[in-house]
């Protein structure tokens, strides 16, 4: 005859201590919230200088005036986003992988993936946007696009594809070689035991890393404006200089807040859960 | 779980900031309470950036005709001459004038400027009348095309042929608002960071034409742009002339003073003089209707 499983006293003594702990603290997170951001508004609002920083950065007729020129700039960073995204996942995987060739013959290709990332790591990418953006066209050859659109893609793909690939890298390198080893044992080849064992492993490892890439990139997308596309940034600055107020770029922040805060939560969400299958 | 060194913080937090506000206080109210403003416009009684020194703002690189060898201090150039003539207006003698890189986007920042006024071809509008206080106009400015001898938009005659160019204008000029407003081209137009980044589309031929100011425009094509040419002035704004002004802080005590000289190089013939020597070749190019 079985008994019913209770909780002991000692145990209920401990979850009803948890309880109210865990109550007192969220009320006192609640109350330090409350009083920290009342703090801030009222200093806020109340220094002499607030009408002014209302007036050029929080002005409402700016701010519509100007909301529907940002917003189809803005849709340009979208599509230049959208379309750089994938080639930097391909040309960032090729470069990891022509890395991890051990063979002797590969070894300009090994070179070559090396000294890729090191240039195109080492160079901010505004610079690259511009050598990029007017250096191309210049060279006068056939085929080569003179839209900024096409060459700031580009320029993003060749910068980012260099960190990326170190993402990849680092990634493969996480694989324990028992792995590699026992691949080997049951005869792949190097190429199966990337392919079947060893990426699907490091790709979900990495993949908190490279959404940290992608947000970086999200706003970078920005930079494509100084070799001349009219993006959100540039349709901001276009309409500051017109009006002489700050507001429109407060409505670019906006935007790209708009974009790249749900992608950090999807990337914080992603880390929660692999914490969780690891069982901790 | 929220510790009490958190809370510490927190208040420390709370401390700096409320510590920051008088600070604030004094530098803002500097501003506006200045516009009680002195009417004589002699040297001594000017409210000054740098005491007994005009401070003068102006964007770098200065480019041709309106600075030369991108050097403002040297008074050649249209903007340098005229700004030392209205320095020399106000009383102030040549080394009296400190010269200060304003880029365009901090000249109309909120706050405290660090000139006495900024000369960097900026256009006379109501609207931004609303955010900084400009001088009388300096110069009546034209608009300009500018397209390669070879290109498909060298024999233009009329602003209508260019609706299906590709034109490239620089940021935060009123070129652009010409183009969109007077042009109106089907592809939208490139709008580049810097002058010289647009002059490079143009040698690259990322763009088919270039908009940019008269005097700019007879720069590109005689020193920048090889085998370029002018193909024809425009005015960006139906009604009234655009003009160029100082730029001042809103509220500057020296705009009364600014204005009077301005009036005064004008009366006085100085003004067209200076126009002349530097800016002699702008006349003469075909309008575009």
């Amino acid at each position: 005859m079985t008994t019913a499983w209770v909780k002991s006293e000692r145990q209920l003594d401990r979850e009803r201590l948890r309880k109210t702990r865990g109550r007192r603290s969220a009320s006192i997170a609640t109350a330090s919230t409350i009083v920290v951001l009342v703090l801030i508004v009222t200093i806020a609002t109340n220094a002499p200088g607030w009408p002014r920083v209302q007036e050029t950065f929080f002005n409402p007729q700016e701010f519509m005036k100007s909301l529907p020129d940002i917003w189809d700039g803005f849709l340009l960073n979208v599509k230049i986003f959208l379309i750089a995204e994938p080639l930097i996942l391909i040309l960032g995987l090729l470069v990891a992988l022509a890395r991890g060739l051990k063979a002797p013959v590969f070894f300009p290709l090994r070179a070559l993936a090396v000294a890729y990332v090191d240039i195109f790591r080492g160079v901010p990418t505004i610079l690259l946007v511009y050598l990029i953006g007017f250096g191309l066209p210049a060279l006068r050859l056939q085929g080569i696009p003179s839209d900024p659109v096409p060459l700031g893609i580009i320029a993003l793909t060749l910068s980012y594809g260099a960190y990326v690939a170190e993402v990849f890298r680092s990634g493969i390198d996480s694989i324990h070689p028992s792995q590699v080893a026992a691949a080997r044992s049951l005869g792949l080849g190097h190429g199966k035991t990337m392919r079947f064992v060893v990426l699907p492993q490091a790709v979900r490892r990495v993949v908190p890393p490279l959404l940290n890439d992608f947000i970086s990139l999200q706003k970078d997308t920005a930079l494509v404006a100084t070799i001349g596309a009219v993006e959100a940034l540039r349709q901001a600055q276009i309409h500051a200089a017109k009006s002489f107020n700050y507001t429109p770029y407060l409505v670019a922040a906006l935007l790209f807040i708009m974009l790249t805060v749900p992608m950090a939560r999807f990337t914080d969400y992603l880390s929660a859960r692999t914490q969780r299958r690891r069982g901790q | 779980m929220v510790r009490p060194s958190m809370l510490l913080a927190l208040g420390a937090l709370a401390t700096a900031v409320v510590a920051c506000a008088p600070a604030d206080n004094t530098a803002t109210s500097a501003g506006p309470g200045a516009s009680s403003a002195p009417t004589a416009c002699t040297k001594d009684q000017l409210k000054l950036r740098n005491a007994g020194k005009l401070t003068i703002g102006t964007d770098k690189p200065a480019y041709e005709p309106w600075f030369k060898d991108d050097d403002p201090s040297n008074g050649q150039g249209f903007e340098s001459a005229v700004a030392f003539a209205v320095a020399g207006e106000l009383g102030f003698d040549r080394d009296e004038v400190k010269w200060e890189t304003v880029k365009f986007d901090t000249a109309f920042a909120p706050g405290e400027k660090k000139f006495d006024f900024d000369v960097n071809q900026v256009s006379i509008t109501p609207e931004r009348a609303g955010a900084v206080d400009f001088s009388k106009g300096y110069y009546t400015v034209k608009q300009a095309v500018v397209a390669l001898d070879k290109g498909k938009y060298a024999g233009v005659t009329g602003l209508a042929q260019l609706a299906d160019a590709k034109i490239g204008v620089q940021v935060g000029t009123t070129s652009l608002d010409a183009v969109q407003n007077v042009i109106k081209p089907s592809e939208q137009p490139k709008v580049y960071t810097e002058q010289i980044d647009a002059v490079n589309a143009l040698k690259n031929g990322q763009v088919e034409a270039l908009v940019v100011d008269l005097p700019t425009a007879f720069y590109v094509t005689a020193a920048q742009v090889e085998g370029s040419k002018i193909v024809g002035q425009f005015s960006s704004t139906g009604g009234t002339p655009e003009e160029f002004g100082l730029v001042m802080e809103k509220g500057s005590a020296l705009k009364s003073c600014v204005d009077k000289a301005v009036e005064a190089l004008k009366s006085k013939g100085e003004l067209a003089k200076i126009e002349q020597q530097w800016l002699g070749a702008a006349a003469g190019a075909p309008e575009l209707k």
